[in-house]
């Protein structure tokens, strides 16, 4: 569904993304773990297209979508969930969610998004800014939902938040993506949330990538020290 | 002072505040969107007046039955012809120089020195004067003490109706709610699916098409001279900076206490003295405020 290859991507002369590969199949999920500073956030955001990257080739079921501005590869089919997760603070939830539906016909947020995520419902009318951060992820992962994503890319969705609602957020996602069949990309640092979702393990050290296992045979002890050196 | 007095000079404090509420608005939300403040936006005033005194011009001159009138077509063809000027200035100057604000702001100034010079050259170096329509002529007198200008009403309502217009299209459609998610968070808004490109040039368009109407509004009130846009943008940039960017009601309200105080503080004191105290007043509030006296609080 989604291939990643040759990608180069800099802050000025810093390199910090480095001819990273990598296929994602469709209803796939994919973690790429890593700790602070390995380049999790770089990576996703060349995806989207908030950051440029310098070369490579990045394909959307078949569509070569590199080079697009962002809002045409949310046309394409990715959807975007970002670290700290960047709620619009002065719309109200429900305009939050609406601001995802730019290529929807019926511009109407659909049941299925409340059902999901009860909390949004109850909060309808309350400014995004003024949620808490597990209520702000799950509003920003509806926003990045209602456009049809064959990808959903998420940036450390469990950062700063309380560990109760990260299982919740796990569960929310699973479901969604049996009932609505996308490919999942999560960056990540909390190990048993990755393996909560995940189906495959990739893991990122200085902008590349040096390892990589499905979930069966992963070596948890092996990723685990990865993350904590 | 007598009542009668005092409310004369409260509905006048009321025009001067729907003038500066029209540009200020104008400004605010481009401001507001693309970081870019547009030097020329004194100018654009001007063009939308120029369009008004075309327009009566033509009437006058090819259809003299219909004069009475010229004042809506005038008011149109000045949103429409500034608009388009707005966009073609976005889409061929402004957009270049984004993330640049010193570079747009020079360049910006540039072009206020050229319209006004072509304004010289083409239509008049004089002040230039509409006439005032049969029924826009006269007074309202509520009371036998006050006498309120008709034509001073007409740019009231003009103005609140234009108010109302903005409000809708940016609460209500979904163009605005396009236009608030790129204000609040411009990669975000791209990475949600939103084509903050044309977003801009559109907005802009919007912005100066705003512009157009207070020139517009202004004709009735005074002549208009190349350099007419000079005096109106240094009172609007107070105006935006006094309401706080974040809030258009806060602009609104803002031009309205601005437009309030310079009536009465002209009334009271000489008009040097009436500025000062406005900007020191302003300077005061901004200490207290940095943001702006309406910024909302929100985490963000
Ligand atoms: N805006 C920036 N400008 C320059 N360097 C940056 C910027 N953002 C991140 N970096 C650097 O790029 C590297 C990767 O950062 P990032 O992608 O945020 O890592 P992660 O998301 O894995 O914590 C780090 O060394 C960081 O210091
Ligand atoms: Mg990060």
């Amino acid at each position: 569904m989604l291939k990643v290859s040759g990608l180069n991507v800099y802050y000025g002369e810093s390199h910090v993304i480095r001819d990273v590969a990598f296929d994602v199949a469709e209803g796939e999920t994919v973690a790429i773990m890593g700790r602070n500073g390995m380049g999790k956030s770089t990576l996703l955001k060349s995806l989207i297209g908030m950051l440029p990257a310098r070369s490579g080739e990045i394909s959307l079921g078949g569509d070569l979508i590199s080079g697009r501005p962002s809002f045409a590869r949310v046309a394409a089919g990715m959807g975007f969930v970002p670290q700290g997760r960047m709620i619009f603070p002065y719309l109200t939830v429900e305009e939050n969610i609406l601001t995802g539906m730019e290529n929807v016909v019926d511009k109407t947020v659909p049941a299925y998004v409340y059902d999901v995520f009860p909390v949004l419902a109850e909060m309808k009318t309350r400014r995004g800014g003024n949620l808490s951060g597990g209520q702000q992820q799950q509003l920003a992962i509806a926003r990045a939902l209602v456009s049809n994503p064959k990808v959903l890319i998420l940036d450390e969705p469990t950062e700063g938040i309380q560990p109760s609602i990260i299982k919740d957020i796990a569960q929310a996602l699973n479901r969604l993506k049996t009932d609505r069949g996308f490919s999942l990309v999560v960056s990540e640092q909390v190990l048993s949330f990755a393996v909560d979702v995940a189906d495959r393990f990739l893991i990122i050290e200085k902008g590349e990538f040096v390892y990589e296992g499905p979930k069966e045979t992963v070596d948890q002890a092996r990723i685990h020290s990865y993350l904590t050196i | 002072m007598t009542f009668d007095v005092l409310a004369m000079q409260a509905f006048t404090g009321l025009s001067i505040f729907t003038i500066l509420m029209l540009m200020a608005l104008g400004l605010a939300i481009v401001f507001g969107l693309m970081g870019v403040i547009n030097m020329a936006h004194g100018e654009l005033m001007a063009m939308g007046a120029y369009c008004s005194y075309g327009a009566a011009r033509f009437f006058e001159n090819f259809a003299p039955s219909m004069m009475d009138y010229y004042v809506f077509v005038g008011i149109l063809l000045a949103f429409v012809v500034t608009s388009a000027f707005g966009f073609l200035l976005e889409r061929g100057l402004i957009r270049f120089l984004y993330k640049r604000p010193l570079d747009t702001l020079l360049a910006t100034w540039g072009l206020s020195l050229v319209l006004q010079q072509v304004y010289r050259q083409f239509i008049s170096s004089k002040e230039v004067e509409v006439p005032t329509v049969s029924w826009l002529q006269g007074a309202w007198q509520p009371t036998d003490g006050i006498a309120l200008p008709l034509s001073r009403i007409f740019i009231v309502v003009l103005a609140i109706v234009t108010a109302a217009a903005v409000y809708w299209l940016l609460f209500r459609t979904r163009w605005g709610l396009r236009i608030r998610a790129v204000t609040q968070n411009r990669a975000m808004a791209g990475a949600a699916g939103i084509n903050t490109a044309r977003v801009d040039a559109y907005t802009f368009a919007l912005g100066c098409g705003l512009a157009g109407i207070a020139g517009s509004s202004f004709t009735m009130l005074a002549s208009t001279g190349p350099t007419t846009g000079q005096h109106y943008i240094v009172d609007t940039f107070i105006v935006v900076v006094f309401g706080g960017v974040e809030s258009l009601l806060g602009t609104i309200s803002s031009a309205f206490i601005i437009g309030q105080m310079q009536s009465w503080f002209e009334f009271e004191l000489s008009g040097s003295m009436a500025r000062a105290s406005i900007l020191l007043l302003v300077i005061v509030v901004l200490f207290f405020r940095p943001n702006g006296l309406f910024a909302t609080k929100v985490r963000r």
